[in-house]
């Protein structure tokens, strides 16, 4: 198989290759920690780089694969968001408040995708504490977006999405706190699934809105995803908002029979806001969708426009209150020749955390003060409730809630730097999705000049399976999601 | 709503973050900026609404009080700032 093909196979066609033993873990490993070298110069994708530990797990996944011991992902290679925690890795969070920060622990999701066999090549970069919809937060530099090196890969999930991309590896694990996985897998081309809140558990992901926290794959398939979903979702005891329910083997249960779906299209999703070419490559795919045997139906989502509002008062509020803990003293980044204690909360937390950072902890500090609490927090937390049951409605009348994953193409660096609202509006159709705890997804829908344009499917409580088969449908009658950039242009 | 540089400051405090003189009238501006955004919000009316604090309304879920996880004290110490003998080293506090 030549490189090219490799570098770009999913998971799906990996995972044959290597119980066919015709190739070996170590080989796969090899293929993209290569990979990995040649491109990170260029797209800045991967902040840590563990080629002994992962050549280590390939070799265990090849003796394991020689005895047939074969778990969903034995052997397969994948990065890490770096906001999970892996043991003896240093786990950033893209700040300098964490940048030498290496956690006592694992995360559940890396033990869990660590236990189902798969192979950590290293950890990627990211906006900081996943604060910002295009990777430019990151302490350690922008991420460049592999279809075109000017533009951002969205984010705040952007080294993930431009790894995947540039056959860096397979799989990645992305978080979404309002978008960060949908909208940077949308702007880089690939598929990626924010799950139903507490379908994963969130302990040793650092936190940053912990009522809309989720993780979850991305992959270049809907069937990866699938996979990967399986291997990471179940209740924790280590984390209390972690769902206790069974977990369906969603791989297992793939079914591309979409005879009498029905998916709703929010008029509000739809309207003259949306972009013309995004709306029109966005409907193509849902066409396909329809030939299949899906029926398409408009609803209403009538609060929809509050939530950014809502989002903007209540992740902030819930990140100034989880940022409250880098304190300078117990771990993370500690300024130089601290005066007092005084002194060494307020540089240590001033010097550490990056501008956005700081900008959204001064807004969820306000909303959460004496006399602004009632304005703002609470008021923000009754219109989510409003902004759920407008879901929960149009769900007794469809199956699917489908739009696009972003309000556009990729764009480039600094377009959107100076004005913090036209990038909160990148998140536009997503936010609402974290707010209501809903699954979520984005597949690739054609492209727009070159750049990749997501389909957004948002499926009812816990049924991530419904719009996993609708997005494997399209995969399995559309090929917009086997297009890759040219990954000679990207060896530096 | 606007905020004052001097509401930028107050809530810069609180939070433990300091604003230089140079930026704050930029900060002030960025704050008030989100801060009417956010005002939307004052135009629903959500009188008998119960807040939402979980999109699920997860009633918290707890477990008998056991240790469940080894001593793993030395491991975490190691990555405190500064440390001396198993505890946290900060300016000194007290004449």
């Amino acid at each position: 198989m030549a490189d090219t093909q490799l570098l770009t196979a999913p998971v799906s066609e990996l995972r044959q290759l290597l119980s066919d033993r015709a190739i070996s873990s170590v080989e796969l490993t090899r293929a993209f920690l290569r990979q990995i070298e040649l491109c990170n110069p260029l797209l800045n994708a991967v902040v840590t780089i563990c080629e002994d530990h992962a050549l280590e797990q390939a070799a265990l996944a090849d003796k394991q694969l020689a005895t047939g011991e074969i778990a969903p992902l034995t052997g397969v290679p994948l990065l890490h968001k770096d906001i999970f925690c892996t043991h003896g890795i240093r786990t950033t969070c893209g700040s300098r408040m964490l940048a030498e920060f290496t956690p006592a622990y694992d995360a559940t999701v890396v033990s869990k995708l660590q236990s189902a066999g798969a192979v950590t090549l290293g950890k990627c970069n990211m906006d900081e504490f996943a604060m910002g919809s295009s990777n430019e937060t990151s302490f350690f530099g922008t991420v460049k977006n592999p279809w075109d090196l000017d533009c951002v890969p969205g984010g705040s999930s952007g080294g993930s999405a431009a790894a995947v991309a540039a056959g860096m590896a397979p799989l990645a694990t992305g978080t979404d706190t309002g978008g960060s996985i949908r909208q940077p897998a949308s702007l880089c081309g690939i598929t990626g699934l924010k799950p139903t809140y507490g379908r994963v558990s969130r302990l040793g992901i650092i936190a940053f809105a912990s009522s809309l926290d989720q993780a979850g794959p991305m992959a270049r398939t809907a069937e990866d995803c699938a996979l990967a979903l399986t291997a990471m979702a179940g209740v924790d005891g280590g984390d209390s908002t972690s769902a206790d329910k069974p977990v369906p083997n969603f791989h297992g249960a793939l079914n591309t029979d979409i005879q009498g779906l029905r998916i709703g299209l929010p008029k509000q999703f739809f309207n003259d806001d949306l972009d013309d070419q995004v709306r029109a490559r966005v409907l193509e795919a849902l066409a396909e969708l329809e030939k299949a045997g899906a029926t398409l139906v408009e609803i209403d989502l009538p609060h929809s426009h509050y939530a950014i509002a809502t989002y903007y008062v209540i992740a902030p509020a819930e990140a100034s209150a989880n940022l409250a803990r880098y304190d300078g003293v117990r771990f993370g980044y500690r300024c130089d020749d601290p005066q007092n204690l005084e002194d060494l909360y307020l540089r240590s937390r001033s010097e550490g955390f990056g501008e956005e950072v700081q900008r959204r902890i001064l807004v969820g500090t306000y909303a959460l003060s004496a006399g602004f609490y009632d304005a703002y927090f609470n008021k923000a937390q009754q219109v989510r409730r409003v902004i759920t049951e407008d879901f929960h409605r149009a769900f007794e009348q469809v199956d699917v809630i489908a739009g696009p994953s972003a309000p556009g193409v990729a764009f480039p660096f600094g377009a959107k730097q100076q004005d913090p609202i036209a990038m909160y509006m990148e998140d536009i159709y997503t936010l609402a999705v974290n707010l209501a705890g809903l699954p979520g997804l984005s597949t690739p829908a054609g492209f727009i000049n070159g750049m990749p344009v997501g389909l957004q499917l948002i499926g009812r409580p816990f049924d991530e399976q419904t719009i996993l088969n609708a997005a494997h449908r399209l995969q399995t009658d559309t090929d917009w999601h086997q297009s890759h950039p040219s990954l000679g242009d990207l060896a530096s | 709503m606007s905020v004052t540089p001097q509401d930028v400051e107050k809530v810069a405090l609180l939070a433990r973050l300091t604003i230089s003189e140079s930026e704050l009238p930029e900060v002030t501006e960025r704050f008030s900026r989100v801060l009417n955004l956010v005002d939307e919000l004052n135009t629903i009316d959500t009188a008998d609404i119960v807040p939402m604090s979980n999109p699920h309304d997860m009633e918290q879920r707890l477990r008998p009080d056991q240790v469940t996880r080894g001593n793993n004290r030395e491991a975490l110490m190691a990555s405190a700032p500064s440390q001396e003998q198993g505890y946290f080293l900060v300016p000194k506090v007290i004449d």
